[in-house]
């Protein structure tokens, strides 16, 4: 039993819930924001041109922007969600970190280089180069700007669990402070550093997290004599006999029990299409994410691209195996019925376990890490949002391309602030409730409404305006209805509407199942069923630039 | 860089047409399609396996480690060697393909 949870548990045996040391915590995480906010003012020197403030010049290196993309996908979902899944479902949670990182392959092999190349500044100008401009123009920017809510939404409204987890704090008004707090600090990073800022600050909370998972993988291994075998035979055992790590009123589970957390099943078991659904969007889903998209233009070239994805495919890789780890380690060493007796539920698993392998300091640099990764992901997700408005929808749509550069980056910087504001109130508002499912959501679209325009742009040649229409806005409706009638949103104990409420006649949590094929297809039937022709000469020029580079936007000199 | 024509210049119809590009154009997209494909069918087998046939995945290999997680980490293994191979295909084969139609066009070769 572990030394910092005894006490706890002696005196509300019921419900260990442990006490943390907020002002260490804070105060670790100060450090990080003024280390941070350093590199961003140093950044921000050079900000002059609307690619400075986009894309930050084109001068990062593929290395660099590996860690940056990293850093950019890390999301708290995927450090506490997948650890604290793998912990109390076991081998479920692991099956989601393989979807994330398999996934990368699409983007490498078929988007990364050929979008790099024939791109500016977002999704929408690769999607946009051949067609009418317009209409295809305008949809991307809408799905860019959905998209990139329903993922900013759902990691501010993390913010406020993580606070109560990690700070202690459990009134509802103080927990408001601090994700206005967080979305403050978003907010002037994007605005003073740009995408500039932006990339040093997910480089640096990369480096973190990477990091501090390493160190807690290689502390934990240490606690099994560093045998994996040992690792799993302890968090079998543990969970076989969960009355030795928690309370001494739960029953005793037969000890064969204790292998289910080896095999999947545990929360996928019942409903095995939902998961399939689920896979399906995850590994759709990234290429079409547009704040991953826009990190291939912070790159000189495709090759750098090339370098960047390859980056992070190691990074992202090697962090989930130590999230397999530290899932199982939590697991075996604090114990599933402690973690879920904590206010942040399935999310305290590694935080508990950074308390149980190194006490308090520890816990307070894992807080910090990920405090820097929630205001990392919502910088880059508002710096892709703010940038398709500006570039998209004020530049292109409303101005039809007659503004300049200096007017389209004040409408960015402007939106950066209705957009940080409207996710701070978003955040408070959605505090608490059960809205894990908007990153799936965001997934789903993005592979249902953006994949299939983005494949059938660079790679079908008869693709016509009609079709990226008919695809993007069908994929983008079909995802978002299906889900607002699912398990998800009412009907079950623990949708967003719980029972009584209850409105939802499509059976599973994930849509992908359904919209991604009718995205396709709807690409598909548009093309071939369309009366006008598009521009010959544009498609050869896409085809050819986007192979050799030819005509690419070049990094900026200074 | 001077000489260079303007891309308004560039007759693209021309360029797609001919025979290099062509050759990087194929080159890459008979690497890249098949290669998606194959991996993509290994990954939903991999997930058709995890939800329809659990048990098959809690066969113990050695020790506490089964099935699940050997196909699992199988997974990770392929993802990395796929991304190496790709690389090295494309600095390989692809770069210099794609280069020597960049410096065609640059020449003004297809004005």
């Amino acid at each position: 039993m572990s030394r910092f949870l005894t006490e706890a548990t002696a005196t509300a045996p019921a419900a260990a819930v442990i006490k943390v040391d907020s002002v260490l915590n804070i105060s670790i995480f100060g450090v990080f924001v003024l280390v941070t906010l350093f590199i961003v003012l140093r950044a921000s020197r050079s900000n002059k041109t609307a690619a400075d403030y986009y894309t930050g010049g084109r001068s990062f290196s593929g290395p660099q922007n590996g860690f940056a993309i990293s850093g950019d996908y890390l999301s708290a979902a995927s450090f506490l969600g997948i650890a604290g899944a793998i912990a109390v479902n076991g081998y479920d949670g692991f099956m989601y970190s393989i979807g994330f990182l398999v996934a990368w392959l699409v983007a490498l092999l078929l988007v990364a280089e050929l979008m790099r190349n024939t791109g500016k500044f977002t999704m929408a100008d690769v999607l946009a180069f051949r067609l009418k401009q317009r209409p295809v123009r305008t949809a991307a920017a809408v799905n860019t700007l959905v998209v990139s809510f329903f993922y900013l939404l759902a990691q501010m409204a993390g913010a406020g669990g993580l606070v109560a987890l990690l700070l202690g704090i459990s009134d509802k008004g103080q927990q408001a402070v601090v994700i206005a707090i967080v979305g403050l600090l978003m907010i002037i990073y994007v605005l003073i550093g740009g995408m500039k800022g932006t990339t040093w600050v997910q480089i640096v909370k990369a480096v973190m997290l990477i990091g501090g998972a390493l160190v807690m993988t290689i502390w934990t291994l240490g606690h099994f004599g560093f045998s994996l075998n040992g690792l799993l035979d302890g968090a079998v055992n543990a969970s076989a006999h969960p009355e030795i790590a928690a309370t001494a009123t739960t029953p005793a589970v037969p000890a064969s029990d204790g292998l289910s957390i080896l095999a999947p099943g545990l929360k996928y078991g019942a409903n095995p299409l939902d998961f399939i659904s689920l896979a399906l969007a995850l590994v759709l889903g990234t290429a079409g994410l547009p704040h991953v998209l826009t990190r291939f233009y912070t790159v000189p070239s495709a090759r750098e691209a090339r370098r960047s994805v390859v980056w992070s495919i190691w990074l992202i890789g090697i962090f989930y195996v130590f999230t397999l780890v530290l899932g199982y380690g939590a697991n075996a060493l604090v114990g599933k019925s402690v973690i879920l007796a904590q206010p942040g539920g399935v999310n305290s698993a590694a935080p508990l376990l950074a308390l149980e392998l190194g006490g308090p300091w520890l816990l307070g640099i894992i807080s910090a890490v990920a405090f820097a990764t929630i205001l990392a992901v919502v910088a880059g997700l508002t710096m892709t949002a703010s940038t398709s408005f500006a570039h998209d929808v004020y530049a292109s749509v409303i101005k039809r391309g007659n503004a300049s550069q200096t007017d389209e980056v004040r409408v960015a910087r402007i939106t950066v602030v209705v957009i940080g504001v409207v996710a701070i109130i978003g955040g408070i508002v959605a505090n608490g409730q059960n809205i894990a499912f908007l990153v799936a959501l965001a997934f789903a679209v993005a592979a249902s409404a953006n994949l299939p325009t983005i494949i059938f742009s660079l790679y079908w040649k008869r693709f016509t305006t009609q079709g990226a229409v008919w695809s993007m806005v069908g994929g983008l409706i079909s995802a978002i209805v299906l889900i607002v009638f699912s398990p998800a949103v009412s009907g079950g104990a623990k949708s967003m509407f719980p029972l009584p409420v209850d409105f939802h006649w499509f059976p599973l949590e994930n849509p992908g199942i359904v919209s991604i094929p009718l995205g396709f297809l709807l690409g598909y039937l548009g093309s071939i069923l369309s009366k006008e022709k598009e521009d010959a000469g544009k498609a050869s020029e896409m085809t050819v630039r986007a192979y050799t580079g030819y005509g690419a936007e070049a990094a900026s000199s200074h | 860089m001077a000489t260079s024509p303007a891309q308004s210049e560039v007759n693209w119809g021309e360029v797609e047409k001919s025979e290099d590009f062509t050759t990087l154009k194929n080159e890459h997209r008979s690497f890249v399609l098949p290669l998606s494909a194959a991996f993509l069918i290994w990954y939903f087998a991999y997930v058709l396996l995890a939800a329809y046939l659990p048990k098959f995945m809690a066969t113990p290999v050695f020790g506490f480690v089964n099935m699940g997680l050997i196909l699992g980490f199988g997974q990770f293994i392929t993802t990395w060697a796929i991304t190496m191979w790709y690389v090295s295909r494309a600095n390989k084969v692809h770069d210099p393909l794609a280069k020597k139609v960049y410096e065609q066009i640059e020449n003004g070769d297809h004005k």
